[in-house]
């Protein structure tokens, strides 16, 4: 449903600042969206003062730098900090990145942080994507086939076959496409979203995959796959610059191609 | 049916009882994208122009009427609100054209997604947009100029 405001519960109110001490040189404000389930209030915005000579380049050495130095009470999800493991996707500057991508000398002003948007949180930095991942295993994304492997070897692809997959295994299921999809805010119960219908296009091609046809019954919905309007929002945030918008416009085709 | 989502808003304290999750910042954070823009804009002008398409219905069942309400109909659209409205619709459709020459390669066969010629196309379309605008309305008071001499 389309809500511009955010439920009552939701709107952002201001909090603390934590100063840079006095003979810190190279200054700059990250300005943290926090909530914790035990403090009774609505969410507000945490103002950190880091010296830059500190710390690394990335924003997310300077979650870590503020986790481990001034407040330990600061929650996000991060794991391997080098664009693999997806785990630190985040609104860094008005835009979906992952926070071990994104470099601090990037962003000109102060630095808001804020979860991955429209979806609920669980504490400061960390939201709750049960949504999507419940829509990730609607698509069944595993390989579907009646036929068994040849007896001696796995199942063998062309090299052209295999090509057909490069730009859609790469996704590490991040959802910054996802939720920076304004269709995907409004729609998000019924709309699968760019991450999921990547997969699902992913599966698609695969030459060793014999359930095409179903794969591209379950899609042909008005709400699953068609809430897609081409915003492009998906393409422009992905920090694996994949591109979820062409994948749905793929799927689209195939739907209509089979009609034909 | 309502928002299937509600469920997971339900959250809990460290003591184990239920709270409510608040639902992280969306539109007032997210910073636009001129292709997000245009997105929009063509939504809105087509609304839009749907509403002024009426417009062209009244002037033409005025004429039908006969030449003392086509006269008043003429007069109004002349007025500096009727132009102004009239400048509004042109711009709404050559804006709404463009976009739907640019939804027509993209739905149709999937070109020009990739994310710079996204990003290239968005820009031309602003400037063709002003131009076709423009163009039109030097025109439009070219001639009235030339009919007052």
């Amino acid at each position: 449903m389309v809500e511009f405001r955010l439920p009552k519960n939701s709107r952002i109110g201001v909090g603390k600042t934590f100063y840079a001490p006095a003979d810190a040189k190279n200054v700059k404000r990250f300005k943290i969206y926090r909530w914790n389930p035990d403090d009774n209030h609505n969410p507000v915005i945490d103002t950190y003062e880091i010296d830059l000579d500190k710390v690394g380049p990335m924003v997310l050495d300077a979650l870590i730098y503020i986790k481990n130095e001034i407040d330990p009470t600061l929650a996000f999800r991060r794991s391997c900090r080098e664009g693999i493991c997806g785990s630190c996707a985040m609104n860094i500057d008005g835009h979906n990145t992952l926070a071990c991508l994104k470099y601090i000398k990037d962003i000109k002003s102060d630095v808001p942080i804020f979860p991955l948007p429209h979806m609920p949180v669980v504490k400061d930095l960390i939201p709750d994507l049960s949504g999507p991942y419940a829509q990730l295993r609607e698509i069944k994304p595993w390989l579907k086939s009646d036929t068994p492997p040849p007896p001696d070897s796995e199942r063998l692809q062309s090299i052209e076959e295999r090509a057909k997959l490069n730009g859609l295994y790469e996704c590490i299921l991040c959802f910054c496409c996802s939720t920076s999809c304004p269709s995907y805010w409004w729609n998000g119960d019924q709309y699968l979203g760019p991450a999921i219908l990547l997969a699902a296009f992913r599966w698609v091609s695969d030459s060793r995959d014999e359930y095409a046809g179903e794969r591209l019954d379950e899609l042909e919905d008005s709400m699953r796959l068609y809430a897609c309007r081409t915003i492009m929002n998906c393409t422009q945030t992905c920090p694996k610059g994949l591109n979820p918008a062409k994948a749905i416009a793929e799927l689209k085709r195939l739907q209509f191609e089979r009609k034909l | 049916m309502s928002d299937m989502r509600k469920t997971f808003y339900v959250g809990h304290t460290s003591d184990g009882s239920i709270n409510e999750r608040p639902m992280s910042p969306h539109l007032e954070v997210y910073k636009p994208y001129l292709s997000m823009v245009l997105s929009i804009s063509n939504r809105i002008t087509g609304a839009a122009l749907a509403g002024g398409s009426t417009l062209a219905v009244a002037w033409l069942a005025s004429a039908a009427k006969g030449p003392r309400t086509f006269g008043k109909v003429q007069k109004v659209a002349g007025s500096l609100v009727g132009q102004t409205v009239l400048f509004g619709c042109s711009s709404a459709f050559f804006l709404h054209f463009i976009g739907g020459l640019r939804h027509l390669m993209w739905d149709s066969c999937g070109h020009r997604l990739e994310k710079d010629e996204i990003n290239q196309d968005s820009k031309t379309a602003v400037v063709a947009t002003t131009a076709l605008t423009l163009g039109l309305w030097t025109i439009i008071f070219g001639r009235k100029l030339k009919k007052k001499k």
